[in-house]
């Protein structure tokens, strides 16, 4: 009791010192978490630099024209590759995974924000969040010993009734080791990370739109086209942006399943074909350092492909808040 | 005028005298078309001896979506057709889609249990030829857990004072470079992040194979997911927590750790574990970075190990009866590491949640 | 042709809650009913058992009786689609649909029903239903620019637009007024004046003068404690429930005792 005297007095002193190791610990602090950011800038930025550092190195000895050569021997002497096949395998797997799992996923998104019984809509959504979470390789072992078989059947269908079509038309005999059945095992992949978005932007319709609908005598089904579709369609577009991208990098799913030939065929039942990242995959084991540096080379382009999609979707979301904030 | 409209029966044909009554199908009408749809299709399968599953699964969908609008339209009306059509295709997407999942699930138990034991989790692949039986995961485990340990420790620190600095410093052109560079980074592919490691760490620094340079590349996968759940759950917290603390003399930085931080720690930590999560299933960088080996390898800075994700792989390749078995066994593992994960994160998110006033 | 509501023994629930008990009222055609009474006294779930919205509500759920003229809104058979299309309704705050324009807005409800197939018809109707809300003349020159555009006032009136086009016997209007300035109020009093020449509408409101500006008749609901489920007190021309009315707790009500 004797001394609250004292420490009244030197109060003052203790909460100036305490305030000027407050301005160093703040210094510190956030000089800290800017640094961090810096270096997630400067990560990115030497992802860019080193590959294309790399890969300048093999294109300079490519024997064979980068973008159009339909070959890949990079560990040969002279070297000989080119990105035509793998870019054409990458684009239109990724274009069937995307034809199949985007409407799916709109069903399936509004299924449990819209259709579903209350109590089965919570543990679904639960369910298909644990699904994204499923790794890429069990999917790929699953696509191989179980897909493909079962794909057989609806491959013939195809041949059989589309076959007229050119591109649902089967030249080879065999099993369904193809591009198609890698766009639908991409397509079963992205399912669940597209359904979730999007059942998150439907379930942000706000609640007084549907009802006006319904106050006008709308079914379920023309209260969403009315209400929910409109609202939610670059929610719905950005969450296929994301689903895209994923496809487009996929490695082991492609690797397990298709057997990869360096042709470009628009026949997509048949077996053939490649894609970036698989035939990375495929052949780094057995590139010298040369055909690692032209391995490289592909992996750039395929990382320019994917700034590409997700730029795009960022502006699309980017687009969407700037709509919804001059509503709100 | 009114009544004009109502004498033109609005799109029902079934309308009664007042418009308000319509003839309509039972409540059991959707179920029964489903349960006939399915008998069809099956029956269709059998008689037509399609061997593949997806053909009688496609018939059954097809039928159930054409009954339900025939069915509506001669009974109710186009409109009422309509919306009965497009539930009924909502349904069917969602079975369409949860028939391929629960089969990935099914498979992957029923064919792993066969070879997953005490035995299979206790030992390596040492000494065992690909093509026989026998033979274990555990090498693969141990470097799975080692790499996504290091590259946790690795990325969360990062990862969560980015977040910190986009939420509490960030103003102006950087934090919108970070931000935006930030989700650039979420789309790259793995097998780009494991390229970049092996261009800087093993082509030009020489570094050898190792479990680390596998974490690194995860790491790089890590970060940005681990920005952006901390960045929504920093933004959770009310300002009102922080002008209250401020206001009573504390610093910034110690508002920060004491009061911002500990309020979302069970968001950040969910965010954390969904992440490990998602890089432990990851094969591509393992496959370029830490090379695969058959042998128990503790040390991760040094030399090749395994991991679970690329031991599937390895023993897909094998090709053999008993490869595959190991290779569905080790998927079960790898499946119950990663939904163990996410259970977790999700218990934490859950415990956590009222705390946090939501 | 406004029709007739007459409601017998309704009683509505939220789950196992009950939130209006045994309610039973006729309100007049081409007349204006308000409803009065303290917050959560279950007026606007009232009203909307009237166009059958309340079992839009997860749980939602009604039993008695709601006949309009001759026929039961609950009875077997009936399709709810049909009677929202019959029983228009205005929200509290105004909803217009933010993706669509203002033409839109107005033609939504008769492009769903499908019964106005010529564009030239179509343009018809909304001029008509646009006038018909006093809106015509402030947005003609802009039906193509998004709803969402438009004053709070401004979109109520689009939204009452929007109702009126799909021409239906009665309109509920659920405290239409209280996210909007006096002005914009006035203009919305002066409309529902104009619109009971040609349909039944019953309107909730918080704001005593404003029953008893716009309304015929009025019904006071209250509830004996939190918890309890709301009632009806009494109904009765307007002039007589703000002057004499027959209950104490209205009188209480009214003169700003209580709620």
């Amino acid at each position: 009791m004797a001394f609250t005297p004292t420490q009244t007095d030197t109060a003052p002193p203790v909460s100036a010192s305490k305030g000027s190791t407050g301005r160093a610990g703040d210094k510190i602090f956030s000089g800290l978490s800017k640094g961090s950011g810096i270096l997630l800038l400067v990560i990115m930025a030497s992802i860019a630099a080193f590959l294309t550092y790399r890969a300048s190195i093999a294109l300079s000895k490519n024997e064979g024209n980068f973008l159009t050569t339909f070959d890949w021997n990079a560990s040969a002497n002279p070297p000989v590759f080119g990105i035509a096949v793998l870019l054409f395998g990458t684009v239109v797997s990724s274009i069937i995974a995307m034809a199949i799992a985007v409407p799916i996923a709109v069903g399936i998104a509004l299924f449990i924000s819209h259709y579903a019984p209350r109590k089965l809509a919570a543990p679904l959504a639960y369910v298909v969040d644990l699904l994204a979470a499923v790794p890429s390789i069990v999917y790929g072992i699953w696509g191989a010993l179980f897909l493909v078989p079962q794909l057989n059947g609806l491959n013939l269908w195809l041949d059989e009734y589309l076959g007229w079509t050119y591109v649902f038309d089967k030249t080879q005999v065999g099993v369904a080791r193809s591009l198609f059945t890698v766009g639908v095992l991409l397509a079963i992949m992205i399912l669940p990370i597209v359904t979730s978005v999007s059942r998150e932007v439907f379930l942000q319709v706000p609640r007084m739109n549907e009802e006006a609908a319904l106050a006008l005598g709308a079914t379920r089904w023309e209260v969403i086209r009315t209400a929910v579709l409109p609202f939610g369609r670059s929610g719905v577009i950005s969450a296929s942006m994301l689903g895209l991208g994923r496809a487009l990098g996929e490695t082991m799913a492609v690797a397990t399943v298709l057997s990869p030939s360096f042709l470009i065929s628009l026949h997509v039942l048949d077996p053939g074909g490649g894609t970036f990242a698989q035939n990375i995959a495929a052949k780094f084991d057995e590139a010298n350092e040369f055909g690692r540096d032209a391995l490289i080379a592909s992996g750039l382009v395929l990382f320019l492909l994917t700034l590409l999609v997700n730029g795009a979707a960022r502006l699309i979301i980017a687009r969407r808040k700037e709509y919804s904030g001059a509503n709100a | 005028m009114s009544h004009a409209i109502q004498e033109r029966p609005v799109g029902s044909r079934a309308a009664s005298s007042s418009g308000l009554t319509r003839g309509g199908l039972p409540r059991w009408a959707p179920a029964g078309i489903a349960a006939l749809s399915v008998a069809l299709g099956v029956g269709t399968g059998l008689v037509a001896d399609l061997h593949s599953k997806v053909q009688w699964g496609l018939i059954a969908a097809l039928l159930f979506v054409a009954v339900t609008y025939g069915a509506s339209a001669v009974v109710e009306n186009r409109r009422q057709a309509k919306d009965r059509v497009a539930t009924s295709m909502v349904w069917v997407c969602f079975v369409l889609a949860v028939i391929p999942l629960l089969s990935l699930i099914w498979t992957t138990i029923s064919r792993g249990l066969k070879v997953l034991d005490a035995y299979f989790l206790s030992h390596s692949m040492k000494g065992v030829a690909g093509f026989e039986p026998g033979g274990g995961v555990y090498h693969a485990l141990l470097g799975t857990i080692e790499q996504v340990l290091l590259a946790t420790l690795i990325a969360a620190p990062i990862g969560l004072l980015t977040a910190v600095y986009l939420v509490e410093y960030g103003r102006g052109p950087l934090a919108k470079a970070v931000t935006f560079f930030v989700d650039v980074m979420t789309g790259i592919p793995s097998i780009v992040a494991g390229l970049f490691i092996l261009t800087t760490w093993n082509l030009m620094l020489g570094f050898g194979p190792s479990g680390f340079a596998g974490s690194m590349a995860l790491a790089i996968l890590m970060m940005p997911v681990v920005v952006r759940s901390t960045e929504e759950m920093l933004k959770l917290v009310p300002n009102e927590l922080r002008e209250a603390s401020l206001a009573l003399g504390v610093p910034k930085w110690r508002t920060i750790l004491k009061v911002v931080l500990p309020t979302a720690i069970g968001g950040i930590s969910t965010g954390v574990m969904l992440a490990v999560a998602r890089i432990a299933g990851e094969t591509a960088p393992i496959m370029l970075l830490v090379f695969g080996s058959q042998l128990i390898n503790d040390n991760p800075f040094e030399g090749a190990q395994s991991s679970l994700p690329l031991y599937i792989w390895e023993q897909y390749k094998v090709g053999s009866a008993d490869s595959y078995d190991r290779a569905w066994a080790a998927a079960l593992v790898l499946i119950a590491f990663v939904m163990i994960l996410n259970l977790v994160a999700r218990g934490i998110a859950r415990w956590k949640a009222p705390k946090t006033g939501r | 042709m406004a029709k007739r509501i007459d409601v017998s023994g309704l009683s509505a629930f939220y789950g196992n809650h009950k939130a209006i008990d045994d309610i039973s009222m006729t309100v007049e055609p081409r007349s204006v009913t308000a409803f009065i009474g303290p917050s959560g006294c279950g007026k606007s779930t009232f009203l909307r058992t009237l166009n059958r919205m309340h079992e839009v509500t997860p749980g939602g759920r009604v039993e008695g009786k709601v006949m309009l003229d001759d026929e039961n809104l609950y009875g077997a058979n009936v399709d709810p689609v049909a009677v929202r299309r019959t029983v228009g309704m205005v929200f509290q705050r105004p909803n217009p649909f933010p993706t669509m324009s203002i033409f839109d807005n107005v033609a939504a409800g008769l492009r769903l029903n499908g019964t106005v197939k010529k564009k030239s018809e179509l343009n018809d109707v909304v001029e008509r239903s646009l006038k018909g809300a006093n809106l015509w003349n402030e947005v003609k020159d802009r039906l193509n620019k998004p709803g969402s555009g438009l004053s709070g006032g401004q979109q109520q009136r689009l939204c009452i637009a929007r109702a009126i086009a799909v021409e239906p016997q009665v309109l509920l209007m659920d405290e239409p007024c209280s996210a909007l300035d006096p002005i914009s109020t006035l203009a919305i009093e002066d409309l529902i004046g104009e619109l009971k020449e040609r349909f039944t509408i019953v309107i909730v409101t918080h704001n005593m003068q404003q029953a008893a500006r716009v309304s015929d008749r009025t019904a006071f609901f209250n509830l004996a404690a939190v918890g309890q489920p709301g009632k009806l007190i009494e109904i009765d021309d307007t002039e007589r429930i703000f002057s004499n009315p027959s209950v104490q707790a209205t009188e209480d009500y009214i003169s700003g005792r209580f709620g």
